[in-house]
């Protein structure tokens, strides 16, 4: 159902014009997030400068009962921001002020559009810095970050953006603003900060946001470790986590994933490795020499073939280049490829890389792997043709027995990047209906019209119902037998 | 460490109650029934007997564990491995359980170092307030599927659920620590460990009893020498015990009578000037008071400080914490969403 001229015109008198948009051209900036493969086209853009006008059309949508999907910087990778027939989009990007560096208290105060790494680029002066540092970075907001629970690259150490968020405003959709958390560190009553961290925009609007800073580290290393096979190379990461050792990060890439860098950034990877893994240590100078020691002789007794420590920052940020550019590499060898976002226990890498192996030569698609191996966070990118006729239903297909797989040996669907859009069915496959109920409680009692980022998220039981018989009926699920976590 | 498995029992207790409208009153080792407020169920569902490991996979860093097990089974299960919990929780001479520690939520000296309680959970199994077995989370420690409830369950104080079964992430114990005594007065110990929370110093902990600053470093053994020797100050050879009695409120402070408050506030705000005596830990963020102003005042005093005041132990529990009014009422449909009939712990958290 079209949005009534009554509401968009309230929306203009709320804004102005300048911050409406409601013509095609402009509108197709929001048709999708970073999951381009998923595309519906928003009737109305709504681009609030302050808090209060994101009160004032909350309560306005509410009023007119029209759903509202909120948005950051539009780089999510699983549709969350994916524009629902008959809502508005609300874009919170022209809310992008630091609104406070508290070097003492080691913490800032950011509008939700900030982006990630102005955070720490605004804390460096003081010695401090951000943690969480998804790939995107550089164009991301932390009101996106907060919506998804981002992740990065050290969360292995330093953790979620759950772990290092003190405080935020949250929009509820009657116009109220709520303050969770607070200045000190447990706040009475429900963990409602928790709560409201990666709930993908269906419990409130998120308008201010106050984290965590951290010192910034004296020392970090850099060792880079070949191995004959990626089996080796998973039985090293488990042998590091379980020899104490906590690393920064703790990266792994297979041979497609070597070759396609190598050939784009030129970090000097050894090529005839069938898969390599970065272990970044940071922290005092004694404390990398000793970790750096462990980690070396650890590598060893695991069939390391070459062990390279990055002699100064240079080489440091060049083995580290060809990690960041994978996933642009392999935009080089394929015209499109697929992230894919699940969790695995460590221990079961390299049963799991071997499954995806198979499962890929299957479909007769190929799978390049690279992740955060440390956190057991797979990132498999399946590479195909979107301009190929079925290509893509194969990529879906192929993604959601990868996810199953996952869940088959006690992982999760979604490591970082949300369920949103593109993960519902496999949501159907993690939860059971009561616990599907419970979310859908839990969901009504912020938003008892089912107005924010409706659709989203958590699938609806009778979706799962239908999912539930397709897939008994061609019996594609794996592991029936075993229990779902 | 064993156990049993009373999965059933409690959940058929669950049910009768719901059947009957009579409320339970949500008990484990019973060594925190001084927190919250004033609990009016009067039956009692007993937790102590559900105990033990599920699963423990020492090289995955991650254990699950049934809510009834003691916390200090759990702490000497997984020393003998080289792990510990990281949020350093209280066992109060071994009667602490699981599910109770978790659902107040609490968290020792190491917390704002290493995490917190919820931030060590990753997954949980609850019985909720309509009688059903339900699996949040997992055993991974990277997982966004659903909303997080096993995190909404850490200090709900068993008002959404019974906890049956939590994985947890566990962390290595440091090879060394040391910790390091500085005679200050609160305003310069205050001073003091902000400047040193924000330098890059292997710290674990941080307090100051009213006389004496502790910090505890923790890592390697050479960087831990050479933080220590950097940083000047006497070394304390009775830290660990320090630390220990701190961890479980067993300081001479936790013993004087009167109404003990826990004050959360931005770690650099001025001291709170009211009267009575003080405990600083987390490195200033947690503002332990002994006092016996009225509970109005110390409110006001928190709030006014972008904090919040918790009245932990004492006579009068009717304004222990306090949630403002849009909260309060969102906090009452998260209730009802999960235990309609309000059939756990009524009171305990709000009444």
């Amino acid at each position: 159902m079209p949005l009534s001229s009554a509401f968009i015109q309230k929306c203009r008198d709320l804004l102005g014009d300048r911050q409406v948009i409601a013509d095609t051209e402009s509108l197709r900036v929001y048709e999708c997030d970073a999951l381009a493969a998923y595309r519906q086209l928003p009737e109305l853009v709504l681009l609030p400068e302050t808090v209060d006008q994101v009160q004032a059309l909350l309560a306005l949508c509410r009023r007119y009962r029209v759903p509202v999907v909120a948005r950051g910087a539009g780089t999510g990778l699983s549709g969350g921001a994916l524009p629902v027939a008959g809502a508005v989009v609300l874009g919170l990007s022209k809310m992008q002020r630091i609104l406070a560096i508290d070097p003492e208290n080691r913490r800032a105060t950011l509008q939700p559009g900030v982006r990630n790494l102005a955070i720490s680029e605004a804390a460096r002066p003081y010695g401090l810095y951000y943690a969480p540092d998804p790939s995107s970075q550089i164009a991301c907001s932390i009101g996106g970050n907060v919506a998804e629970n981002a992740g990065g690259v050290h969360c292995l150490k330093y953790g979620l953006t759950v772990h290092n968020v003190l405080q935020i405003k949250l929009v509820t959709m009657d116009g109220e603003l709520l303050v969770l958390g607070g200045g000190g560190l447990d706040t009475p009553g429900y963990d409602l900060l928790a709560l409201a961290i990666g709930s993908e925009g269906l419990l409130g609007v998120v308008v201010e946001i106050t984290v965590r800073l951290l010192p910034l580290q004296p020392r970090t290393q850099v060792l880079l470790a070949a191995f004959a096979s990626v089996e080796q190379a998973g039985a090293a990461v488990a042998a590091i986590i379980a020899d104490g050792l906590l690393p920064a990060g703790l990266e792994l890439m297979d041979k497609a994933a070597i070759s396609a860098t190598e050939a784009f950034a030129h970090a000097g990877y050894p090529l005839e490795a069938a898969a390599i893994l970065l272990c970044e240590l940071d922290g005092m100078p004694e404390q990398v020499e000793a970790d750096s020691r462990r980690t070396r002789r650890l590598l060893q007794q695991h069939a390391a073939t070459e062990i390279r420590t990055a002699v100064d920052e240079t080489e440091r940020k060049r083995f580290w280049a060809g990690r960041k550019a994978a996933f642009p590499a392999v935009g080089r060898i394929a015209s499109d490829y697929y992230c894919m976002d699940g969790t695995i226990p460590r221990g079961q890498l390299a049963h799991v890389l071997q499954q995806i192996g198979a499962l890929a030569e299957a479909s007769g698609l190929s799978v390049v792997n690279v992740f955060h191996a440390g956190d057991g966070n797979l990132h498999p990118l399946i590479l195909y043709d979107a301009n190929r006729a079925g290509d893509f239903e194969k990529v879906e297909a192929l993604g959601g027995r990868i996810l199953e797989l996952c869940v088959a040996v006690g992982g999760a669907i979604t490591g970082e990047h949300g369920v949103g859009h593109e993960k519902l069915n496999q949501m159907c496959v993690q939860f059971r209906a009561a616990e599907l109920a419970q979310f859908h409680r839990l969901k009504q009692a912020f938003d008892p019209l089912g107005l924010l980022n409706p659709g989203k998220a958590i699938p609806s039981l009778h979706r799962c119902a239908e999912m539930g018989r397709m897939h008994v009926h061609s019996g594609r699920l794996p592991h029936p037998d075993l229990e779902r976590f | 460490m064993r156990g049993t498995d009373r999965e059933s029992q409690i959940v058929r207790q669950v049910l009768r109650a719901i059947e009957t409208g009579q409320g339970l009153r949500i008990v484990g080792g019973g060594s925190k029934a001084f927190y919250g407020g004033h609990c009016t169920a009067d039956v009692v569902l007993n937790t102590a007997e559900h105990s033990g490991v599920i699963d423990y996979q020492p090289s995955e860093l991650v254990v699950t564990l049934r809510s009834g097990s003691r916390m200090a089974e759990i702490s000497e299960l997984l020393a003998g491995q080289r792990q510990m919990l990281g949020f350093e929780p209280p066992d109060y001479a071994g009667r602490a359980t699981l599910g109770g520690t978790l659902a107040c939520g609490f968290s020792g000296p190491r917390r704002p170092f290493a995490g917190s309680a919820r931030d060590f959970v990753l997954g949980c199994k609850i019985v909720n307030g309509r009688g059903e077995v339900l699996n949040f989370g997992g055993r991974v420690i990277k997982n966004v599927a659903g909303f997080d409830v096993s995190r909404l369950m850490v200090g709900a104080l068993g008002t959404l659920g019974v906890l049956l079964e939590v994985t947890l992430r566990v962390l290595p114990v440091p090879e060394t620590e040391l910790t390091l005594v500085y005679a200050l007065n609160e305003a310069r110990a205050l001073n003091r460990m902000q400047q040193l929370s924000g330098q890059p110093w292997p710290l674990s902990a941080m307090a100051f009893d009213g006389e004496f600053l502790r910090i505890r470093l923790s890592g390697a053994e050479a960087a831990v020498g050479a933080a220590a020797a950097q940083l000047a100050g006497d070394i304390d050879p009775d830290g660990d015990m320090f630390w220990h009695d701190l961890r479980e409120q067993r300081l001479s402070f936790f013993q004087l009578p009167g109404s003990l408050w826990r004050i959360g506030m931005a770690p650099a705000s001025a001291p709170l000037n009211l009267s009575g005596r003080g405990l600083l830990d987390w490195g200033g963020a947690l503002r332990w008071l002994n006092s016996d102003m009225p509970a109005e005042t110390i409110h006001a005093a928190a709030s006014a400080r972008g904090g919040h005041a918790i009245c932990y132990r004492g006579e009068d529990k009717s304004d222990w914490m306090r949630l403002d009014g849009g909260l309060l009422g969102l906090q009452r449909n998260i209730r009802q969403a999960f235990d309609p009939l309000t059939i756990f712990n009524s009171g305990r958290l709000f009444s």
